[in-house]
């Protein structure tokens, strides 16, 4: 009795837990969740063949690929954003096209941004675990008259995308973190929502409070989701 | 008269890693049945020639002829290497190696492992592979251990384990490379039982190896390799209970 | 030629401004990083609960966050403390909380946790058997950690300093988002003003890499000195 007493009080003071802002926030998470769900989709998609080219012993393959992952692991997500979000206009006859409806929000801009960014940290790190997989194992599968392409495909990856998922997890995170610069260029993602509701209330602690609490809540999900994901993965490589 | 073709036959093969000549021209000829054991020091060059064999190494020099079908090179910029990778790729189907590391697939179950090279590279059915894969499981006496994976075995069943794996490509000729010289002195006896059932049952074989007892009473043909070259070679009796040559009496003189 | 439409001069203050948050910054998360590890390691409940606690929702919240979070609220508290003391004491006191001051801060913060991770680790990895033949020795405490602890401790260290300072060095650029005229600020509205993006982040993207280039070289030095007798080449 006393408690739902005190809790309508607190509630009725409060002018930020409204469910106004609270339908802020609920609109930051889902936009949150979108980018960073579809750029790590597709930056995924793209670091697959990128990390088999980049370890190829070709240097005219491997250079380039080399390139791409120096410059975008060697700049800043913020850098990245704004040359796309900004220099998007300028490449020609883009308004013209179906896609400039898209690209004229910052939605599009910002996914595209964070997709090469993401694909470059994701190939660097398939890189490293391709490049460990054991010598023997693969000599085993060329001794058992494998092919290039068969050994990749049932041998290498198999074993190097297991390797690769704590290092993965990892990225999963910095992206959720790094999609934080989305408000930067007027989305209304988590940190936007919040930094709406600071504007409009000017109440720092209530509006990034909370949202740091989110994140928080949601960087320990991906964490267990990973952890799980290795015992289940990992389990071959523990002794019995 | 026309003979079955032999299931390998290597001629005068030589092979350097930069300036040094590690294989100074060796040849074999494996009939059907024969168990051939290789010995020597370490830096002989036994376990190069092996891996000569299935071009794991490529020789510069010499002929390999896999079941009558003789290998073709090509000489290119980075050496002599093989004319047709397709025809490499159905010879090694032919030669199936057991390594010194074993170097099972360690993201595969042991089960996984038989079945993988004839499904994916004989295009053997699956049923049928997994099917022979437990009976090849039994022959080595691992049924039990059909789904750990390799990390989870004692080095004795995952080097038994690669036999199996090594049988069910139903090879022409198995190659062994210092099978039991990475497992501990009680695993080794396991291993070499094994093995020695496979020449009981007329498999070819060409094995390296440091066990003089193996070669001794289950080989049918020892050679004693050194710096590269064949120094002695004959029926295992004659060999090593009566060596002719003064490095290889040394070679098989107690050590203590 | 390195005009750019008049902001060439403001451009290379920016990469100033840059370039003294970055390394000021660095200095309070190594200090940082130094102290929670040694938090962590140590036996009080209280110290290694305290660090935990810094270390986990340092990095499970975004850079940005926090930064946000420091510079708007600091201000604010610091306003409530001055408030405060001016109606207890009737001192008036202004204190403005610079944007450069909220970035060392902040930055220094974030990346504390993280060196407090790889000092930590790198602690560990130093083998027992080291410290004790050190001991055997006659060593003191000190000597041990200064001729055998330390230089040991580096090599596993370093990989994770070069990283965590890589990263660090990217993060500076979040700090044109709450008004302090870096290099990325500068640029950004440089490009607004003019419609010509390329013109200004482009060489701004070079300079980051510059940096990073010259950094990597350095600390491959560093590696090399610290990773004598290890067989790495």
């Amino acid at each position: 009795m006393e408690l739902t007493t005190w809790l309508n009080e607190l509630l009725s003071d409060n002018l930020i837990f409204t469910p106004q802002t609270l339908g802020y926030y609920w609109e930051g998470l889902v936009t949150t969740t979108q980018l960073v769900f579809l750029s790590l989709l597709a930056g995924l998609v793209l670091a697959v063949p990128l990390a088999i080219g980049r370890s190829s012993g070709r240097r005219w393959i491997s250079l380039p690929i080399y390139a791409y992952t120096y410059v975008f692991r060697g700049t800043p997500l913020l850098i990245q954003l704004y040359l796309i979000y900004y220099g998007v206009v300028f490449f020609d006859g883009i308004q013209e096209t179906f896609l400039w409806p898209m690209l004229r929000e910052a939605f599009y801009p910002a996914l595209i941004a964070f997709t090469l960014n993401t694909a470059a940290y994701t190939t660097e790190i398939f890189r490293g675990a391709i490049k460990a997989t054991p010598r023997g194992e693969i000599e085993a599968a060329r001794a058992y008259g494998m092919s290039q392409a068969l050994m990749m495909r049932r041998i290498i990856l198999p074993s190097a995308f297991r390797r690769a998922l704590p290092a993965y997890g990892n990225e999963v995170i910095f992206m959720l973190h790094a999609s934080a610069i989305a408000s930067v260029v007027t989305l209304m993602d988590l940190t936007g929502a919040a930094r709406f509701v600071y504007a409009r209330y000017y109440a720092p602690f209530e509006a990034f409070l909370f949202v740091a609490a989110i994140y928080l809540c949601l960087t320990f999900a991906i964490l267990y989701f990973f952890r799980f994901l290795e015992k289940r993965l990992l389990a071959h490589l523990k002794p019995a | 008269m026309a003979a079955t073709p032999l299931p390998l036959e290597v001629r005068n093969i030589k092979k350097r890693f930069g300036d040094t000549e590690v294989l100074k021209g060796l040849s074999l000829q494996a009939k059907q049945g024969d168990v051939i054991t290789l010995i020597g020091a370490s830096g002989s060059g036994k376990s190069t020639f092996l891996r000569c064999m299935n071009l794991l190494e490529q020789p510069d020099e010499g002929d390999l002829i896999v079941h009558g079908e003789e290998i073709r090179f090509k000489q290119t910029k980075h050496g002599r290497e093989p004319a047709d990778w397709k025809q490499v790729v159905r010879m090694r189907a032919k030669l199936s190696m057991v390594f010194q590391g074993f170097n099972l697939w360690s993201h595969m179950t042991l089960l996984e492992n038989i079945i993988e090279a004839p499904v994916n590279v004989l295009g053997k059915p699956k049923k049928e592979a997994i099917d022979q894969a437990h009976a090849l499981l039994e022959r080595v006496g691992l049924s039990h251990r059909a789904n750990a994976y390799p990390a989870q075995m004692s080095g004795g069943q995952q080097q038994r384990g690669a036999i199996a794996r090594a049988l069910a490509m139903d090879p022409e000729v198995m190659l062994f490379d210092e099978p039991t010289s990475a497992l501990d002195p009680e695993l080794v006896g396991d291993v070499l039982k094994v093995m020695r059932d496979l020449a009981e049952e007329g498999r070819t074989m060409v094995v390296v190896t440091h066990e003089m007892s193996f070669a001794r009473d289950v080989s049918s043909q020892v050679i004693y390799l050194h710096e590269g070259l064949v120094e002695e070679a004959g029926a295992p009796q004659d060999v090593l209970n009566n060596p002719q040559s003064p490095r290889l009496k040394q070679f098989l003189a107690p050590k203590y | 030629m390195l005009d750019l439409h008049g902001y060439g001069p403001r451009l290379l203050e920016g990469a100033g401004v840059t370039l003294q948050l970055a390394l000021l910054s660095l200095l309070l998360a190594l200090v940082l990083g130094l102290l929670a590890a040694s938090a962590k390691m140590s036996r009080s409940w209280l110290l290694h609960k305290t660090a935990t606690l810094y270390t986990t929702v340092i990095r499970g919240v975004p850079d940005l966050v926090l930064m946000l979070l420091l510079f708007f609220g600091g201000q604010m508290g610091l306003n409530l403390l001055t408030d405060l003391l001016y109606d207890r004491t009737g001192i008036d006191l202004f204190i403005n909380l610079n944007a450069f001051a909220a970035g060392v801060l902040t930055i220094g913060f974030i990346f504390g946790a993280y060196m407090c991770e790889t000092f930590r680790g790198a602690f560990l990895a130093v083998e027992h058997g080291q410290i004790e033949a050190g001991k055997a020795y006659g060593m003191s405490n000190w000597l041990v950690f200064r001729r055998i602890r330390f230089p040991q401790m580096m090599r596993h260290a370093l990989p994770g300093l070069s990283n965590n300072w890589m990263v660090l060095l990217k993060t500076t650029a979040l700090v044109s988002v709450i008004g302090l005229s870096d290099m990325v600020r500068v640029a950004a509205e440089a490009s607004r003003a003019t419609h010509e993006p390329f013109t200004f982040l482009i060489p701004v993207a070079v300079i980051y890499l510059m940096i990073a280039s010259v950094s990597e070289w350095a600390f491959a030095r560093l590696q090399k000195r610290y990773n004598v007798g290890f067989g790495e080449h």
